[in-house]
């Protein structure tokens, strides 16, 4: 990339020159490309219907070209629906993972910073989170307080925070330690030039290897709820809700099963992989280990920073679908 | 020891209040029920007249007080629609659940250790490159999709299995596959990175020098040592194992406490619904005390912390 503020940024933060380029960073890249352009590259409306038209074979099984990954039993265009499905159920969880991790750095930072009281009120919501089974609690919220786009921003916001606070506060923790924070205490820096000018880029790149493996979480959350009925409701099209009307076609109409799934899969494994890649990049002892799999030893004993804070805080824990 | 069962068991009662306040929460937050129960004609007198007899017109924090107390007996509520203890509900269900995550969590097990240890000894071979490919795979696929494929080809296309349901082996066979993919994945994965950093230790090289078959040292040194984070991860994604369990139940038609959930949300029958998140999330919150109790009993080190 040749634009001038990104060397800055990446240097500010911390993040290794390589490791960008990976296929699963390619694979993010055409997702949201394709949620951004569907307008223009779809070749139906997503709520376009055609009752003469539906349950059509997708190209190859007997369909045609003007349906090529075939029709609903309303008719309407599966390939539509899902490039407009890629706007809703990636750019859902793109904006909880931002706000989650807006919330969860910012709390993470204060909590380890300041300690005390703080520390222990915002961990202990933390701990008690973590220790509850996600999903059950994210369907009872949906049900009982009606699906909608903002309730649905809500619960996914919920799942992702928690992930950043721990893994900041430990960092924090374990930098407050450190000779560079001692001496810009020693020079008279205050806490937020402290915090923002020298703790937290130390953190935010590992955030960052966080922040793919949430999204490809929240993909996963967002379409087991919509699934249910309790996300994304109808006509718009998110993945999960398209795969929740195909099951009572599973006998007779495979395409309607098999699509909106593929593009669930392709799109979490690419976030999954533009994770693996940046961590790779920022320290390759750590190749093939993901976030929270490592020995966990308490998190305060662990001295080091960065990369190594990725894995003993940042679990993929608690829900998953 | 002691004074780390009295901490680790009151952060555990400390989640269980944290469980009853949110449900409590989301109960009142739902709305009136008078207007989900009462025919919509009733007359004002009528819904005044179930408030009060459900407790609904006394203060908040009253409310809590009654709420928790009568928790505590083991009265979660009345079932709107089955009017019969919402609690005796979802125990009926509770069984089938079990069943399913108990042979899940053995499935899981038994295939991913053998497989995560084998990949580690043979690092950066075919086979661990195939291990790991899958692995991310598994990593990626939804649970619920994963299940629907598995209908759609086993069941439907090739008539091997039934599609759904509980009661013969045959049945279970999908559901507890499904659902154990996402974790067998997950446990190989650590599995594998575990190994690898036991077996780069001293004390393996020592073991090698005096002449022990590689598998022996796999098996006999290195898993031993690589058993802690294993059970350390797995407590750490039981909840993922609960969730997951709901959106199998859901698809397979399984009759366990997932479908029931879903069931009372239709009918908008809440007691139920909070009845079935309340004895869950305690079941899990219970299991986990437990782990984390077995934990320390493994590792002496633990004892201390």
């Amino acid at each position: 990339m040749s634009v001038s503020w990104w060397p800055t940024l990446r240097r500010w933060m911390r993040l290794p020159e390589r490791g960008w380029f990976s296929g699963g960073a390619v694979i993010v890249t055409l997702v949201l490309l394709a949620g951004l352009v569907a307008p223009w590259m779809a070749p139906h409306g997503y709520d376009e219907q055609d009752l003469t038209l539906a349950v059509q074979p997708p190209v190859g099984a007997g369909g045609t070209w003007s349906n090529p990954l075939g029709t609903d039993p309303l008719g309407r265009d599966i390939l539509s629906r899902i490039l407009y499905g890629a706007r809703v159920s990636l750019g859902l969880a793109l904006v909880a993972v931002i706000i989650a991790a807006a919330i969860g750095v910012t709390l993470g930072l204060v909590s380890g910073w300041v300690g005390g009281r703080v520390d222990a009120f915002v961990m202990s919501v933390v701990e008690i989170q973590l220790s509850l089974p996600y999903l059950l609690f994210a369907i009872a919220f949906m049900a009982l307080l009606q699906p909608s786009l903002g309730n649905l921003v809500i619960v996914l916001v919920l799942r992702s925070w928690v992930v950043y606070a721990q893994l900041v506060r430990v960092a924090v923790l374990s930098m407050k330690r450190r000779e560079f924070v001692t001496v810009a205490v020693a020079l008279g820096a205050g806490d937020w030039r402290i915090l923002f000018r020298h703790i937290a880029p130390n953190v935010l790149a590992s955030a960052l290897v966080v922040s793919s493996f949430q999204l490809a979480e929240l993909i996963i959350v967002e379409s087991s709820l919509s699934f249910l009925g309790l996300g994304v409701q109808p006509p718009m099209p998110s993945w999960g809700s398209m795969l929740s009307q195909s099951r009572e076609y599973i006998s007779s109409a495979w395409w309607l099963v098999l699509f909106p799934g593929l593009a669930i899969l392709v799109t979490v494994l690419g976030a999954n992989l533009f994770g693996d890649a940046i961590r790779d990049a920022m320290d390759p002892r750590l190749r093939g280990v993901r976030a929270g799999e490592v020995s966990e030893l308490p998190a305060a004993a662990k001295t080091s920073v960065a990369p190594d804070v990725v894995q003993s805080a940042a679990g993929r824990q608690g829900a998953r679908a | 020891m002691s004074l780390r069962v009295l901490r680790r068991a009151g952060r555990a009662l400390a989640a269980l209040i944290g469980v009853l306040l949110v449900v409590f929460v989301l109960l009142r937050l739902s709305g009136d029920p008078s207007y989900i129960l009462l025919p919509p004609e009733a007359t004002d007198q009528q819904r005044a007249a179930f408030r009060s007899h459900y407790g609904l017109d006394q203060p908040l924090a009253v409310q809590f007080i009654v709420y928790v107390g009568r928790c505590l007996h083991g009265d979660l509520g009345q079932s709107f629609s089955f009017q019969i203890p919402a609690a005796r509900v979802v125990m009926d269900r509770l069984p089938a659940t079990l069943e399913l995550t108990a042979a899940a969590l053995t499935l899981a097990l038994i295939i991913a250790i053998p497989t995560g240890v084998l990949a580690a000894t043979r690092r950066g071979t075919r086979y661990d490159r195939a291990v790991m490919g899958v692995v991310l795979i598994g990593q990626s696929v939804p649970t619920f999709w994963l299940g629907m494929l598995m209908i759609l080809l086993l069941a439907v296309r090739w008539h091997l299995l039934p599609v759904s349901g509980r009661g013969t082996w045959a049945q279970l066979v999908m559901p507890a596959t499904a659902l154990a993919l996402w974790l067998m994945a997950l446990l190989a994965r650590v599995t594998r990175s575990e190994m690898l950093e036991v077996l780069s230790q001293d004390f393996v090289r020592t073991a090698r020098a005096k002449g022990i078959s590689e598998l022996g040292i796999a098996a006999w040194h290195a898993l031993r040592n690589a058993v802690l984070p294993i059970v350390t991860v797995l407590g750490l994604q039981l909840g993922g194992l609960v969730g997951g369990a709901v959106m199998t139940e859901t698809v397979f038609a399984w009759p366990g406490v997932g479908t029931m959930l879903l069931d009372a949300i239709l009918k908008k029958d809440y007691p139920v619904v909070l009845a079935g998140v309340m004895v869950v999330a305690a079941t899990f919150i219970v299991i986990n005390l437990i782990l984390d109790l077995l934990y320390g009993a493994l590792d002496p080190r633990m004892r201390r912390a």
